[in-house]
């Protein structure tokens, strides 16, 4: 097997996560499964895409924390709720979905993680 | 401050100065975690108190961002409201077993009547034929008064709403909480509290606690953090089937944190009880509503988990360490809610042949009838709507002529400022029964008046906080 070769998969099958919610400020926790796959979501979960896959809501600043030792990332989108839960016309005012929309987002995995990744085996 | 003598039966907790030598554990169990959580969740984590046979409190989260602002006009159409509608029904379960074992019930179910609730608490107690509870009051949270005025517009600032203020209410610290319990008080009723108090304040009362040893009021503090959202940390909230099972999820059992002399803290949950403690479901909420993870702000002290860890060390049974604590800021938050306007809801389903391209045609027809009267958004339920935006540019990009859905309820929302303006869109929907695209039905609409927050930073001691007993005042004379 090629040591090199990654596969494309979902996020949502190397992490998980939840969204909180104060004010128009939305926090969404990314959170490596196993430690063998922290590395690859560190790497790859960056501010910068978080803020292009959110770009419908338009937040206007996106920052990263992460959180080595729980292998977790902590993102803040600033004005990302239309108002918030108050004057938000969407259905979901506090947000509560978003972690499960960024959990979409494709990575580059190498095949060799699959192991230890969530969900059926079969890339 | 109340410096009332306790002319009550003595309990568990002697007040006193701190004890010179380390107590044992306190153990903290959640009752509720939000206003409208289950009614039934506190019973089997009181059994779970009484089995211990170690010093335990009780508490009950039910103070989210809008609830107070809620809770005043409540109170304003009736002076005796204003606290948790399901107080009683919350406490009814517990309330004897809480008062006969020493568990200490601590709580924000005040909203905006303290007192109130106090008053329903005397009155369970005496339907269910038990003594009165000896019950602690928290002030000071509550600056809708002319007196506060000032300072709080100054601090909004620009923010400062134009229309009628309903709530104004800092979100105060533990002290008066812990101060209420070392008096004796059995029940502890607060208003705005910072939400992880409620631990906090059992916490440093029962081991001791300086309250400028940062690191034990930051341990505290996570400790409140994580029991705060009731099952939230303990398998609610988590499921996702395949990837995140928890085990009998319809009877989630909700959290126990036991915590030590030296703050560090455990988090379990009632035996024979659904849900899932794992270091999964700890960083989870651990994490909730978290900004920068070294400065989350509490009246009480920075709490930094920059460096926290999380163990499981047990079925069930998950640590929190490496937790440390910085100054406590010189500022509370102020939460300002205002009267908004109307905000109108309405829906419309379209199913089978070309059911999109009909919703869509509908949704051309409203846009067309409400042109230029501010936002109008429309969902397309089962194709896009939670995660569409406002401003509908998500929706203009759906691809609709491949798009194959056969079963789409679409539904507008709008805002405007009165009632009688927003009822239109009800009307409009509810046209297109007979003027709107074929096939069209179960149209369903709602008007609602919505609230405005903002939020300001005002300076501690422009804040008075403290406690007094129930019935100092002459309540219930």
């Amino acid at each position: 097997m090629n040591p090199n070769a990654t596969v494309q998969v979902p996020l949502y099958r190397l992490a998980h996560g939840r969204t909180g919610d104060k004010g128009n400020r939305s926090n969404i926790s990314v959170i490596a499964y196993h430690p063998a796959l922290w590395p690859v979501v560190e790497q790859q979960v960056t501010a910068e895409r978080v803020a292009v896959h959110f770009a419908a809501r338009a937040p206007s600043h996106v920052e990263r924390y992460v959180l080595a030792q729980l292998q977790a990332l902590n993102f803040v989108l600033d004005e990302m709720l239309e108002g918030g839960v108050n004057s938000a016309l969407n259905l979901d005012t506090h947000g509560k979905a978003l972690a499960f929309d960024l959990l979409q987002m494709e990575i580059d995995l190498p095949t060799d993680l699959l192991i230890h990744c969530k969900g059926p085996q079969e890339p | 401050m109340a410096t009332s003598t306790t002319d009550f039966p003595s309990t568990r907790w002697p007040p006193g100065p701190a004890p010179s030598t380390p107590r044992g554990a306190l153990l903290v169990g959640c009752g509720a975690g939000f206003s409208g959580d289950r009614c039934d969740a506190a019973r089997p984590v009181v059994d779970a108190l009484m089995a211990a046979h170690e010093p335990a409190v009780l508490i009950f989260e039910t103070l989210a961002e809008r609830t107070l602002a809620l809770a005043q006009l409540a109170r304003e159409r009736d002076p005796a409201a204003g606290y948790e509608p399901l107080l009683a029904d919350l406490l009814r379960p517990v309330l004897a077993d809480c008062l006969a074992h020493g568990i200490r019930i601590v709580s924000n179910f005040g909203a905006a009547n303290p007192a109130g609730a106090a008053a329903c608490i005397a009155a369970l107690a005496a339907e269910l034929g038990l003594r009165e509870p000896r019950m602690a009051l928290v002030q000071g949270d509550d600056l809708r008064g002319d007196e506060h005025r000032a300072a709080l517009q100054q601090a909004c600032g620009a923010d400062w709403p134009a229309a009628r203020v309903v709530s104004a209410n800092a979100y105060i610290g533990a002290q008066p909480i812990a101060q209420a319990l070392l008096e004796g008080a059995e029940i502890v009723i607060a208003g705005r509290v910072a939400d992880p108090a409620l631990v906090l304040g059992p916490a440093a009362a029962w081991h001791g606690w300086p309250w400028d040893d940062w690191d034990l009021l930051a341990r505290g503090t996570m400790a409140g953090h994580l029991l705060e959202c009731g099952s939230q940390v303990s398998g609610g909230y988590f499921a996702d089937p395949g990837y995140k099972d928890v085990p009998d999820l319809a009877h989630v059992g909700f959290p126990i944190a036991r915590i030590e002399a030296d703050g560090q803290c455990t988090i379990g949950k009632p035996a024979n009880t659904g849900g899932l403690i794992n270091a999964q479901t700890v960083k989870e909420q651990l994490l909730y509503e978290v900004h920068d993870p070294a400065a989350y702000l509490t009246p009480d002290v920075v709490a930094d988990i920059s460096a926290a860890t999380v163990t499981e060390v047990g079925p069930n049974q998950v640590r929190l360490g490496g937790v440390r604590g910085h100054a406590r800021p010189s500022h509370l938050k102020v939460n300002v809610c205002s009267e908004r306007g109307w905000l109108a809801e309405a829906e419309i389903s379209y199913a089978g042949a070309h059911a999109l391209a009909r919703a869509q045609l509908a949704r051309q027809v409203i846009a067309t009838r409400l042109a230029g009267q501010g936002t109008l958004r429309c969902d397309f339920i089962g194709v896009t709507s939670v995660l569409g935006d406002d401003q509908s540019q998500w929706l203009e990009k759906l691809p609709t002529a491949a798009h194959a859905a056969r079963d789409v309820r679409v539904r507008w929302a709008w805002e405007q400022p009165t009632a009688r303006a927003a009822e239109v869109l009800l009307r409009e929907v509810n046209a297109l029964y007979t003027c709107g695209p074929g096939g069209g039905g179960g149209v369903r609409t709602q008007l609602r008046s919505r609230l405005s927050t903002v939020s300001c930073l005002i300076a501690q001691d422009l804040v008075e906080c403290g406690w007094r007993w129930w019935r100092a005042a002459g309540e219930g004379a």
